[in-house]
């Protein structure tokens, strides 16, 4: 998910697992050029890993690649695209604590991104972090005050649904009605239609700003990739 | 950490402590052994630092390490102005430099691009390099940031940049390192050498 730099040569790896959630562990030699682990532990890469338990850190011994999403990295877009979903998972993934469905959930929104790559990607994503975390988006009904028959105009973070107009003026995020509707195909687990049929440019990046607020607003951390989104 | 020390010592550990690369243990090594040198020494390390600081800075024309306002590649008018290498850190022109390879000029960007950072293009010295190109008849730029994820983000974003100006724009070859064996190589490096193929004159 991420690499820091540890002392002349080596790096720090923050992996996400299948079986033991987030791991860390050194990679020595690795800023050397004609290190033995090559381009497979950069950021994106899926991997099958070996790493020995360390006295402070864990060691990487042995790295084959899975899958390396080159095309991830061979374009400005789709790179600005998927690290701030690696951030994401980094941030919310618990060291040593199995999380399954956030390690399928990344595998396969980086292989989307991949293979076809589209700005709807990396807002599904946050959506679907944010209610694999627990915090489902409410879109049916104003979390104020139950009007149900919409239109709804803006929607509120800390109580994690639509408002109404009525609502709407008295506070939450303003947004556009039609980007509300292609957040509720996210939801709605309507991705392979949302990607076929993307709305316009703006809405994309209105609810992919809006699931940056949100993860930040619940992880009480800033998303400083999303800087460049 | 508790402070265990008394007010100068600890203050000089917690100076080496914010240098890239050195922890706390290392800190307190280096503390130690400064505490024992002979004061020359000591004094010599101390004034070495206040020189560079007073009398080095960034070239005005292209950011590498200058005694003055411009660096000594800058100055030297036997380097051919219209090709432009543009490097992520002064370190990396004496890298290229040892290689004896290249007669142009350089350009460091002092880091680059890095989307995991939130570090956007704006942070870099980007827009000195877009008013360079016209300036000095610039015709070739080479991308030659590192092979890394923010490296090629930093020359995918120059490329995105650059082209429309109407300029050859290159990106040093990624491949296999030499004196390595091939069945090492990991997939991209290797992906990236068959692509990068040339043909040999027989
Ligand atoms: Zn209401
Ligand atoms: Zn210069």
């Amino acid at each position: 998910m991420r690499t820091t730099k540890l002392g002349e040569a080596d790096r720090i790896i923050s992996f996400m697992t299948q079986g033991h959630g987030k791991v860390r562990a050194v990679a020595k030699g690795i800023r050397k050029s004609g290190s033995r682990f090559g381009a497979r532990l950069e950021p994106t890469s899926h991997v099958a890993l070996q790493c020995y338990r360390g006295r402070e850190l864990d060691v990487v011994t042995q790295v084959e690649t899975i899958d390396a999403n080159r095309a991830l990295r061979e374009s400005y877009a789709c790179i600005t695209h998927a690290v701030p979903m690696l951030e994401a998972v980094d941030q919310v993934a618990q060291e040593r604590e199995a999380a399954p469905a956030l390690y399928r959930m990344l595998v396969r929104a980086l292989r989307t991104l991949s293979e076809r790559p589209s700005p709807v990607v990396t807002p599904a994503f946050f959506w679907k972090l944010l209610s694999l975390e627990g915090f489902h988006p409410y879109l049916d009904a104003c979390v104020r005050c139950g009007e149900e028959s919409g239109p709804f105009t803006a929607i509120d973070l800390g109580e994690g649904g639509v408002l109404c107009a009525t609502c709407g003026r008295l506070g939450g995020r303003r947004v556009d009605p039609e980007a509300l509707a292609f957040l509720g195909q996210l939801v709605g687990g309507e991705l392979n239609h949302a990607i076929a049929n993307p709305p316009a440019p703006e809405h994309v990046h209105e609810i992919e700003r809006l699931g940056v607020l949100a993860l930040e607003y619940h992880s009480e951390r800033r998303l400083r990739s999303a800087s460049l989104l | 950490m508790a402070s265990f020390y008394e007010g100068p010592v600890q203050r000089l550990i917690d100076e080496f402590g914010r240098l890239p690369g050195i922890g706390p243990k290392s800190a307190q090594r280096i503390a130690y052994y400064l505490l024992k040198a002979a004061p020359e020494d000591a004094r010599r390390l101390a004034a070495s630092i206040v020189e560079v600081k007073e009398k080095i800075s960034w070239c005005r024309r292209c950011f590498n390490i200058a005694e003055g306002e411009e660096c000594a590649i800058c100055r030297d008018t036997r380097r051919d102005s219209t090709v432009l290498c543009v490097v992520e850190e002064p370190r990396d022109i004496v890298a290229i430099e040892r290689t004896q390879e290249f007669r142009g000029r350089y350009h460091v960007l002092q880091g680059t691009i890095s989307p995991i950072e939130g570090v956007g293009p704006d942070q870099l010295r980007i827009k000195d390099l877009l008013h360079r190109i016209p300036e000095e008849g610039v015709e070739e730029v080479i991308l030659a940031t590192n092979p890394n994820t923010d490296g090629e983000v930093t020359a995918m974003y120059l490329a995105k940049v650059l082209t429309p100006l109407g300029l050859r724009v290159t990106r040093i070859a990624s491949g296999l390192p030499v004196g390595g064996d091939l069945e090492y190589a990991d997939e991209v490096t290797l992906g990236r050498a068959l692509e990068g193929r040339r043909v040999v004159d027989g």
